[in-house]
């Protein structure tokens, strides 16, 4: 029989390892120094986190995969973008700014999750993974064809056409292109601001999990139909854990853009919906702490491997199936068990058989 | 009669995609997996015919037999590395595993050929024939892609429906311990299903880059989604859903390109695919899993 | 090995064709099903189905496999909608509820197969069947708010106490997927009284048992009615289990009832005797 450890400790220790994390990056940028590759990609591994911890409340805590969460990525960051951009004659204060972009990223991507949830959560399994997919698709096409420009008469908006269509007056500005997407961008992101997104999102998951909306999402993952017979409403919770794993993405996005000058929405496709996939996976499915970890080390390493220069995207996929193929092996894993005492429960979904034919 | 020529058009490229989808739809039903990697298989089909036939000069048929003869060849090779193992254990793992090969063989595919685009030209040829009159031109590669796809769903459904393997085949889709109890080697009969999926993707890419000449390493990668996204709109699992799905989908794609918009082409296609799911939540062709209570 | 000694009862109909317990005349039957029926494509599953079981009654729904009990008990609790038929529960006509409505009206249920949330704690488990009565929402549980103290108090003491009915408040914190299998399916009953129901229905409880492990359940389902004042209808192949408890007892075969009493009526009805063993061989 095994018992399950009190989470609140736990959730304490992430906390704290992410704060100290924080502390010695900084520490180590104004004594030592760190290498100017490392410097770059300290926002885009918070908003990788951020993105990994909020997908794994879909594919880990609700169980139900989802293909499209960069998606909800785009939304976030081009109306985050776009937010920041028209405020900065009203908010000059960077910071400000940017916190006020991210919750409007947040709630314009909130309401993406809901407008794709109330469909798709109809569906389950491979159809629900594949719809996320076709809604990913969509979002990142239609974003392809939108033209957004502000002007003193406020912001307008055109689609299907081109930048001459907004009919902006002077001074006015594009500024989604189309296709060519936003560019000009002052980068308000930095590295507290990442730091502090990811502690906000560990308070919202970590608190969320560990409530009575929480217990009714796992319900939903272990026995859907259970859960019905205890009276718990199944498209409420699966929705409520959708959007909220939407605005956390959309925050990421807003995070994430904020750090380049230009951004295009073929960035936001379904290769960076896997790539996300890939880090909560292998973090363990329902797995904050797992999800950081994997989100960061995940991101650092094919900087690392620069050395190897044309080689390192090969060698990245080869360690990739390796991993996979290691950390699935029962040969291995009952070595580990042995060796560590307690492997940390990779909860990798089963085939549930309660839920298919007996 | 450009109505006709669209609709020719699409049934073409429908094709394309419907044998890329059996691809799919075979090792779902077999493995329970979605085969991430497949769409890199059927560009290295393409890869393997290029070189063939324009740098070794090989007559094209012997090309196409070529580039069969690789990707089954390298869709037994993966299933057996990198599937194999954890056949026993999680769905999501071995998707991750599977997207791992798909990053490896684009990549190596970057590594090995570069990724400027190589110019492929169509295997039969840039003959068209000429119908009513002179109003309407149907290349040689379109009729050749359609009787293809139509060939290989004849082929494929007697093989399923009459040989030894097929049988096992359904079989083991059905379920895997009693087909081994029946002295069916469960082994064998996946490697098989993988082997026949990996040859249809080599003749997919082929016909593909037939009609789009642009050649890269990235280039199975979109058809491969699309194609994936058909067979789950048949019915995953179904081999005529399959069919139905990918034909389906090249019609409207190219319907959607002609009289909508070239740019929200795509948009619209999987916007087909969420409206058919939300009425038939299994696919159309698909059959409904029903939960013992 | 004590031996559950059940009192004597009467039954008295209804003022419909049914029957129930006498003490709880005075009451609405908590279910009562008129004319249920339900047809799956060509095949009638079950048909013409009047029940009625009072407040506080044990009642008993026996039966050859595949005669139809455990979809009574899906029609009961709307995993099927009834094609014919009505159930009223307190009085209440069930028509068109779902399967979430009639868990909040006041049926819960048990599972053939165990249905546990395997990968939560034993205590999540009971705290999920009171999900309904525990009284704070989303915000408050991120915002840790004074509501979400006050739920998950209230929640964690009527956990421990409906575990301790049950003898399992040590294994609050084991997985519940770890425990072993006497011990699950206790667990899915204290998780459906969570819900606070005025019916359990309880589906073969017993299925694995071995005599003792039956026989203490047969005082803990009694001890059950007695505590809640609930009634509780069961399904079970184990006739010591059966007419050991229960009051009033429904025999189904091929979907259709054959006959209906209290256990030594129904012990003694011939056709349920040929539905069980089969036609006496004419010498």
């Amino acid at each position: 029989m095994k018992k399950i450890r009190k989470t609140s400790y736990k959730n304490f220790l992430i906390y704290g390892f992410v704060i100290l994390a924080y502390a010695v990056l900084r520490l180590l940028d104004g004594t030592v120094g760190i290498s100017a590759s490392l410097k770059g990609q300290l926002v885009p591994i918070c908003a990788y986190v951020v993105m990994a911890v909020s997908l794994n409340l879909t594919v880990g805590v609700l169980g139900e995969l989802s293909l499209g969460h960069a998606g909800f990525m785009s939304v976030g960051a081009f109306t985050g973008v776009v937010a920041c951009m028209s405020l900065e004659a009203i908010i000059p204060l960077a910071p400000l700014r940017m916190a006020v972009s991210m919750i409007i990223g947040a709630l314009c991507a909130g309401a993406a999750g809901v407008l794709v949830g109330i469909p798709v959560l109809r569906l389950r399994g491979d159809y629900l993974a594949i719809v996320t997919l076709a809604f990913g698709e969509i979002i990142k096409n239609i974003i392809n064809c939108l033209y957004v420009g502000t002007d003193a008469r406020g912001l307008h908006v055109s689609f299907l056409t081109n930048s001459d269509a907004l009919n902006l007056g002077e001074n006015g500005r594009v500024i989604i292109d189309g296709p060519m997407g936003i560019s000009g961008i002052t980068k308000v992101s930095d590295f507290t601001t990442g730091v502090v997104l990811i502690l906000v999102t560990l308070f919202i998951v970590l608190n969320l999990v560990n409530s009575r909306s929480g217990r009714a999402i796992m319900a939903l993952r272990d026995n859907r139909i259970a859960a019905e017979s205890v009276g718990i409403p199944v498209t409420k919770y699966k929705l409520m854990a959708f959007v909220v794993s939407a605005a956390l993405a959309g925050a990421a996005g807003t995070l994430y853009a904020m750090n380049y000058s230009t951004i295009v929405a073929s960035k936001f496709n379904f290769n960076t919906s896997i790539l996300i996939l890939v880090f909560v996976v292998l973090g363990g499915l329902g797995n904050i702490w797992g999800s950081i970890i994997a989100a960061a080390v995940l991101t650092i390493i094919p900087e690392l491997l620069r050395q190897f220069n044309d080689y390192r995207m090969l060698v990245y996929a080869v360690v990739l199936i390796l991993v996979m193929l290691a950390t699935n092996n029962p040969a291995l894993r009952n070595l580990l068990r042995r060796v560590v005492g307690r492997v940390s429960p990779s909860k990798i979904a089963k085939e549930e058989p309660s839920d298919g034919q007996i | 009669m450009t109505f006709l020529s669209y609709l020719i058009g699409g049934i073409s490229l429908g094709s394309v995609y419907a044998i890329i989808a059996l691809g799919y739809t075979m090792v779902y039903g077999i493995s329970k997996m979605l085969n991430f990697a497949h769409g890199d298989v059927i560009m290295v089909g393409a890869y393997v015919c290029f070189f063939a036939t324009f740098r070794w000069n090989l007559p094209p048929a012997v090309g196409v037999l070529l580039a069969i003869a690789m990707c089954t060849i390298l869709g037994v090779i993966i299933e057996r590395l990198a599937y194999k193992p954890l056949r026993a254990v999680a769905s999501l793992a071995v998707l991750i595993t599977a997207i791992g090969v798909s990053y490896f063989l684009q990549n190596a595919a970057q590594l090995l050929w570069t990724s400027n685009p190589k110019v492929f030209t169509s295997v039969v040829g840039d003959a068209a024939i000429k119908l009513f009159g002179g109003q309407l031109s149907v290349s040689v590669i379109t009729i050749v892609t359609i009787a293809a796809c139509i060939v290989i769903m004849i082929a494929l459904t007697w093989f399923t429906g009459n040989t030894k393997i097929g049988k096992a085949m359904r079989a083991c889709s059905e379920d895997k311990g009693a087909a081994q109890l029946m002295g069916i080697s469960v082994n064998f009969t996946i490697s098989v299903t993988f082997a026949v999926g990996s040859a249809l993707a080599a003749v997919a890419g082929v016909l593909l880059c037939s009609a789009y000449p642009t050649l890269m390493p990235t280039t199975g990668a979109m058809p491969g989604i699309k194609a994936f996204t058909a067979a789950v709109f048949g019915g995953i699992g179904s081999i005529p859903g399959a069919m139905l799905g990918g034909i389906l989908l090249g019609v409207i794609e190219i319907f959607g390109k002609a009289y909508i918009s070239t740019q929200l082409s795509d948009a619209i296609v999987f916007a087909v695919l969420i409206i058919v799911l939300l009425v038939k939540p299994t696919g159309l062709l698909g059959k409904p899993v029903n939960e013992k209570v | 090995m004590a031996r559950y000694k059940r009192p004597e009862i009467n039954l008295v109909p209804v003022p419909s064709p049914n029957i129930i317990p006498e003490r709880d005349v005075g009451k609405f039957p908590v279910l009562e099903a008129r004319n249920l029926g339900i047809d799956f494509g060509g095949l009638t599953a079950v048909d013409e189905f009047n029940m009625a079981i009072g407040c506080t009654e044990i009642a008993g729904l026996i039966g050859p496999n595949g005669a139809g009990k455990t979809t009574v008990f899906n029609l009961i609790t709307k995993v099927y909608q009834p094609t014919r038929g009505t159930i009223l529960l307190n009085g209440r006509d069930t028509l068109n509820m779902n399967t979430v409505q009639v868990s909040k009206a006041g049926i819960a249920r048990t599972f053939q197969n165990i249905r546990l949330f395997s990968n939560l704690s034993v205590e999540d488990n009971v705290k999920l069947g009171m999900h309904n009565h525990i009284k704070y929402g989303m915000w408050s549980g991120i915002l840790r708010l004074p509501g979400y103290w006050k739920g998950e108090k209230f929640a964690h003491e009527l956990a421990m106490e409906l575990l301790s009915i049950f003898d399992m408040q040590d294994l609050a914190d084991h997985q519940a997927g770890s425990l072993p299998y006497g011990a699950q399916r206790r667990l899915e009953i204290v998780r459906a009284l969570a819900t606070g129901p005025s019916l359990l229905l309880l589906d073969e409880p017993a299925a694995g048992m071995n005599p003792s492990e039956t026989d203490e359940l047969m005082e803990n389902i009694v001890k059950v009615r007695d505590t809640f004042q609930i009634a509780i209808m069961l399904i079970e192949h184990d006739m010591n289990l059966v007419m050991g408890i229960c009051e009033g007892i429904c025999v189904l075969n091929f979907g259709k009832i054959i006959a209906k009493g209290t256990p030594s009526q129904i012990q003694n009805n011939p056709e349920v005797i040929e539905a069980y063993l089969g036609k006496k061989k004419e010498t």
